[in-house]
C-alpha cells in the first residue's frame, strides 16, 4: 500500500535521510525505529509532505504521491501524530477532532452562513463521529474541556483520535507511547492490534520503547544516521549485531530491559 | 429543545433592538443618531477584523486599505454623472465609471464584491509570509493603497476626495447589516470553516497534516472579512458625505485594533462590546478635546488626548489583561442565563 | 468619526532645499537623463544622502530585531523625539549645536532603553505579536504626547551655517549636509560595527541573537545586553533624525512614521539582522527612490509607494534579504 523507494532528504547542510526504502501492507505495523536524530521524524514528514525530499518516491495505493503538499497526502488516506504534541491547544477535545474531518465536509461556505443544504446533515454526522472517536479513546467525559488541560497520555490518545477522522487508509504514529506507564503502553498495544484488525489500516510506528515496538510490530526497519542498516521481524532485528552497535554498543537486551521497566 | 429556547431569545432581542433604534429613530437628536450610526459601522468592522486577525490568526494591519476600497467603490457608484462631472475638475473621471450611477443598494454590493476581490489578489502576496511579517506587509499594501488613492486622480479625484455624497445611510442601514454581518460571521465560525480557521491559528502544520488547505482558508478569512469591511465602507462613505485618501490611514486601522484586541482577539461578542465601548467613549471623550466653559473657566481643549488615553489603555491591555474583555469565549444565551442565575443566587444569601 | 489627528504623510520635495544649478529633471529629455553623467552623478548624490539617513534609521530595527525578534515600531518615533528635542535645545534654551545634538542623542537613546523596559520586557515571554501590537501602542502614544504637549503645527528645524551651501564640482553641486552626512554616517557605521565585532558587549549581543538560552546560562545579564542594544540603536536613529532636520526642516508629531517604515523596509533588504545590510538597503532605497521619480517625474507622487513596492517584492521573492539569516517562522 505505502511504498517508499530510496527516498532521501537533505537539508540544512545534512544528510538527514539517505535512500530508505520501505513498504508497509494493508493491515501491517511496521516499525521505524533507530537512536535519536536518526532521521525517523524526517522519514515521516517526507512522506507526509511535510518536508520536500530530494531524491527517492513515494507511492501509495498505486499513486506516486513524493511531492505532494500535506493537506493533499492527508485527504488521500495518510494520518499521522507527531513527537511533541501538535493539538489545538486553545481548542476543545471535540473540536480538535472534529476539525480532522474538515476536508471530508460538502458544503460550501455560503451554506454554512444560510444553513441550507448539506450544512446540518454534515454537522451532524461530524459531531456524531467524533464523539465516537472519543468513546474509543475513552476521552468520551472529557469531549468540552480546554486539549491542553488534559494530562500527557490523554494528550496522546486525541492526537490519535484526530488522526483516526481523517478515515485514513494509513496511520504514521510518531512516539505515541512517549510518557506512558507500562500498563498504558499495554493497553494502546492491544488498542493498536484491535484497530488493525477491524479497519485493516497500515501502521508505521516510531518509537524508543522497544518491548512495545517488539510486541506490535510485524516488521521493523532500522535507520541510523538516516542511513538503513536492517530490516526484519522483531526477533530477528533484535539480535543483528549492526542495531546492536547502533545503539552505541550497549547490551540490546539491557536496553529493552530498560524501556520495559520505565 | 435548547435550540429552540435559543432562537427565541434572538429573535426577542432583535425584537428589541430594532423597537429601540424605531422609538430612537423618532425621539434622539440628530448628534446622538450619528453616535448609533457611528457604533453600528464600527461593530460591523471590528466584528469582520476579527474574523482574519482573531480567529484565522493572520494578524493584518491594513483594513484601512479595504475601508478606503469599499467607500470609494461605493461612492463612485452612487454620484449621478453630473455630480461627478462637478467633483473632477483637475482630471475627468475615466469612463465608464463617469456615466454609472446605481442606488445605494447595489453601491454597497458592488463595494463588498470589489474589496472581496481586491482581498483575494492581495493573498497570493501576503499570505505567504506569517506573523509579524504579514502584519507590515500588510500595512505596506495599507499605505500603498493611500498613496494609489491620492495618485488617481481619474477614479478617485486624489486628494480633493469626493464631496456632496447623498447620505443614504441612516439608522436601518447601518443596524441592519451590522446584524447582517454578525449573523454571517457568527455562522461562518460555528460551521467547519470556522473552525478550520482556528485551526491553522492554532498551528497551521497540524491544520495540514489534517487535511485543510491553510492558504484557502486564510483567504477565505480575508475575502470575507474585505467583504463586509467594503460595505462598512460604503455606509461611511454615504454617512460623512465626503471622503478622501487621508481619512483612510492607519489611524483607523489602530482603532479597529484597539477594539478588537480590548475585547478579546478571537472573540466576536468581544468585538461587540468593545467596539460600543470605544466609540461611544470616543464620543465621550471627545468633549476634553473641544474647547469649553467649565464653571466661568476657559477651557481650550486639548487634541489629541483621546488617542493619549487610548494609547495608553492599549499598552495597559497588553501588559496586564492581554486576553481583553471576552478572552476567546463567545456569548451563548446559556452562559447568559446561567451567570444571572448565578448572581441572582448569591444575592439571596 | 473616531480620529483625532488626521496626520499627513507627506513627503517634503527634495529639490527644494538645495541649490537649483544641478539641471533640473523636468527639462531634459529621457535621453539626456540617462545618458548625462553629471545629471546621474547629481541625483547619486541626493540618492546616497537620504540613504545615508535610511540607513542610521534601518540599524537600529536590524539590531533589535536580530537581539529580541521584536518589530520596534516605535522606532521610527525617535528621530521624531530627537527632532524636537534637538529643536527646543537650540530654538528655546539657545543651546549651541553640539550641546543640543549630544544631548538628542543622549536623551532618544535614554528613550530606547525606557520604552523597552516599561513595554516590552514585561511581555519578552508573549507570542510576538503581542509585542507587535505593544509596539504599535508606544508609537502611537509618542506621537499623540507630541502632538498634546508641543502641538501639531510644524515648527521649523533652524539650519545651522555650517551645512548650508554647496561644493561644486563639475556640473555636479555637492551640498555641503550630504558631506556631513555622508562622513556621520560612515564614522557611525564604522564605529558601531566596531563595538559590535570587537567589545564584549557586543560579542554579548551577537550571541544572544543567535540563541538566547545559551548566553542566558552563561552569566550574561540579557536585560543589561538587550537595554544596550536599544540605547545604541536609539542614539544611531537620533542622529539620523537630526540630520533629517537639517534636510527637511519641518518637524511635526507624525514626522517620523514614514521614515520609520522605509526605514523597515531598507532593514529587510539589507537581512534583518544584518548591520551592513540594514546600511546597505538604506542606500539602495534611498537611490531607488531619488532615480526613479528623477527618471520619471510624473510619479513623483508615488515616491513613498517605491519603498513598500520593494518590501513587497523582497519579502515574497528573497526574505533572507541581501545579507540576512533565514526568515523565521
Amino acid at each position: 500500500m505505502l511504498d517508499i523507494n530510496g527516498l532521501s532528504v537533505f537539508f540544512g547542510g545534512v544528510q538527514a535521510l539517505n535512500k530508505l526504502s520501505l513498504q508497509i501492507r494493508k493491515g501491517e505495523i511496521i516499525g521505524l525505529i533507530g537512536p535519536n536524530g536518526a532521521g525517523k521524524t524526517t522519514a515521516f514528514n517526507a512522506i507526509t509532505g511535510r518536508i520536500r525530499a530530494s531524491e527517492g518516491s513515494v507511492f501509495f495505493c498505486g499513486e506516486e504521491i513524493t511531492g505532494w503538499p500535506a493537506p493533499r497526502v492527508a485527504r488521500n488516506g495518510i494520518a499521522r501524530t507527531f513527537q511533541n504534541i501538535k493539538l489545538y491547544e486553545d481548542l476543545s477535545v471535540i473540536e480538535n477532532v472534529m476539525i480532522a474531518a474538515h476536508s471530508s465536509i460538502s458544503y460550501s461556505f455560503i451554506e454554512a452562513i444560510l444553513g441550507i443544504g448539506r450544512y446540518s446533515r454534515d454537522e451532524a454526522r461530524i459531531k456524531s463521529r467524533a464523539y465516537e472517536l472519543l468513546e474509543l479513546m475513552n476521552l468520551g467525559e472529557l469531549a468540552s474541556e480546554q486539549a491542553n488541560s488534559l494530562p500527557y497520555g490523554s494528550q496522546r490518545k486525541l492526537e490519535i483520535a484526530r488522526a483516526l477522522a481523517l478515515n485514513p487508509k494509513l496511520l504514521l504514529l510518531d512516539e505515541p507511547v512517549a510518557g506512558m506507564n507500562p500498563t498504558e503502553t499495554r493497553e494502546f498495544g492491544q488498542f493498536l492490534l484491535t484497530l488493525r484488525d477491524n479497519l485493516s489500516i497500515g501502521v508505521g510506528l516510531i518509537d524508543h520503547d522497544m518491548s512495545f515496538v517488539m510486541e506490535v510490530c510485524d516488521m521493523i526497519r532500522v535507520i541510523d544516521h538516516g542511513i538503513p542498516i536492517a530490516w526484519g521481524t522483531p526477533p530477528v532485528v533484535r539480535n543483528d549485531p549492526k542495531v546492536i552497535s547502533a545503539y552505541l554498543g550497549a547490551d540490546f537486551n539491557g536496553v529493552m530491559d530498560n524501556h520495559a521497566t520505565n | 429543545m435548547a435550540v429552540s429556547r435559543d432562537r427565541i431569545l434572538t429573535v426577542f432581542s432583535l425584537f428589541i433592538l430594532f423597537s429601540f433604534l424605531a422609538y430612537a429613530d423618532s425621539n434622539f437628536s440628530h448628534y446622538t443618531l450619528r453616535i448609533l450610526q457611528n457604533i453600528a459601522i464600527f461593530i460591523t468592522l471590528a466584528v469582520s477584523y476579527n474574523l482574519i486577525n482573531g480567529i484565522a490568526g493572520q494578524f493584518s494591519l491594513g483594513p484601512n486599505a479595504f475601508l478606503a476600497v469599499g467607500a470609494y467603490a461605493s461612492a463612485i457608484f452612487t454620484l449621478s454623472p453630473e455630480e461627478k462631472l462637478r467633483s473632477f475638475i483637475i482630471e475627468p473621471m475615466l469612463w465608464p465609471l463617469s456615466v454609472i450611477s446605481v442606488p445605494f443598494a447595489a453601491s454597497l454590493l458592488i463595494a463588498g464584491i470589489v474589496t472581496a476581490l481586491v482581498a483575494i489578489l492581495m493573498a497570493m502576496p501576503v499570505f505567504r509570509v506569517r506573523g509579524d511579517y504579514l502584519a507590515i506587509v500588510s500595512l505596506g499594501f495599507g499605505e500603498v493603497f493611500q498613496v494609489l488613492a491620492n495618485n488617481s486622480m481619474s477614479i478617485t479625484n486624489g486628494s480633493l476626495g469626493l464631496k456632496g455624497l447623498h447620505p443614504y445611510t441612516n439608522l436601518w442601514w447601518s443596524w441592519g447589516i451590522c446584524v447582517f454581518t454578525v449573523f454571517c460571521t457568527l455562522r461562518l465560525v460555528n460551521s467547519s470553516y470556522g473552525r478550520a480557521m482556528k485551526a491553522v491559528r492554532e498551528d497551521e502544520t497540524a491544520a495540514e497534516a489534517m487535511g485543510i488547505n491553510a492558504f484557502r482558508i486564510k483567504t477565505l478569512a480575508f475575502a470575507f472579512s474585505a467583504f463586509f469591511q467594503g460595505v462598512a465602507g460604503g455606509l461611511l462613505a454615504h454617512l460623512i458625505t465626503t471622503i478622501s485618501p487621508s481619512l483612510f490611514t492607519f489611524m483607523f486601522t489602530f482603532n479597529l485594533l484597539i477594539i478588537i484586541v480590548i475585547g478579546g482577539l478571537g472573540s466576536t461578542t468581544g468585538s461587540i462590546i468593545a467596539a460600543v465601548l470605544i466609540t461611544w467613549g470616543g464620543e465621550a471623550l471627545r468633549f476634553f478635546e473641544e474647547p469649553a466653559n467649565l464653571f466661568g473657566f476657559q477651557y481650550d481643549g486639548i487634541p489629541g488626548m483621546r488617542m493619549v488615553l487610548f494609547s495608553v489603555i492599549l499598552i495597559l491591555v497588553m501588559l496586564f489583561a492581554r486576553s481583553g474583555i471576552m478572552g476567546r469565549s463567545e456569548f451563548s444565551w446559556e452562559g447568559a442565563l446561567g451567570w444571572i442565575k448565578n448572581k441572582l443566587s448569591v444575592m439571596k444569601v | 468619526m473616531a480620529s483625532g489627528f488626521q496626520g499627513d504623510f507627506k513627503f517634503f520635495d527634495l529639490g527644494r532645499h538645495f541649490s537649483k544649478s544641478p539641471p533640473s529633471s523636468f527639462t531634459l529629455s529621457f535621453e539626456d537623463k540617462v545618458l548625462d553623467y553629471s545629471f546621474a552623478l547629481q541625483q547619486l548624490v541626493y540618492g546616497l544622502t537620504v540613504g545615508c539617513l535610511y540607513g542610521l534609521l534601518a540599524i537600529g530595527y536590524s539590531m533589535v530585531y536580530g537581539v529580541l525578534r521584536l518589530i520596534n515600531f516605535a522606532h521610527g518615533d525617535l528621530l521624531m523625539v530627537s527632532a524636537y528635542v534637538g529643536f527646543f535645545g537650540i530654538v528655546i534654551f539657545h543651546l549651541p549645536w553640539p550641546v543640543s545634538f549630544a544631548g538628542a542623542i543622549a536623551l532618544t537613546a535614554l528613550l530606547g532603553i525606557l520604552i523597552d523596559r516599561g513595554a516590552y520586557k514585561p511581555i519578552r515571554k508573549s507570542p510576538r505579536i503581542n509585542a507587535l501590537i505593544t509596539a504599535i501602542g508606544v508609537s502611537f502614544l509618542l506621537e499623540n504626547v507630541a502632538l498634546v504637549t508641543i502641538g501639531g503645527r510644524p515648527k521649523s528645524f533652524p539650519t545651522p551655517d555650517f551645512v548650508s551651501g554647496a561644493i561644486v564640482v563639475g556640473d555636479v553641486s555637492i551640498p555641503t549636509l550630504s558631506v556631513w552626512v555622508f562622513v556621520v554616517t560612515v564614522v557611525l557605521l564604522t564605529l558601531c560595527m566596531a563595538v559590535v565585532k570587537k567589545t564584549r558587549i557586543g560579542m554579548a549581543m551577537r550571541a544572544l541573537s543567535r540563541d538566547m538560552e545559551t548566553v542566558m546560562l552563561m552569566g550574561v545579564d540579557k536585560d543589561r545586553v538587550i537595554s544596550f542594544t536599544f540605547a545604541l540603536g536609539s542614539a544611531l536613529a537620533a542622529a539620523g533624525g537630526i540630520m533629517w532636520c537639517m534636510k527637511y526642516p519641518a518637524v511635526e508629531p507624525f514626522m517620523g512614521v514614514i521614515p520609520g517604515l522605509k526605514a523597515f523596509v531598507a532593514a529587510v533588504l539589507g537581512g534583518i539582522g544584518s548591520i551592513s545590510g540594514a546600511a546597505m538597503g538604506g542606500m539602495i532605497l534611498g537611490l531607488a527612490e531619488v532615480f526613479i521619480v528623477a527618471v520619471q517625474p510624473e510619479w513623483s507622487g508615488y515616491r513613498d509607494a517605491v519603498a513598500f513596492f520593494l518590501m513587497i517584492v523582497i519579502l515574497l521573492t528573497r526574505p533572507t534579504g541581501i545579507m540576512g539569516e533565514r526568515l523565521p517562522d
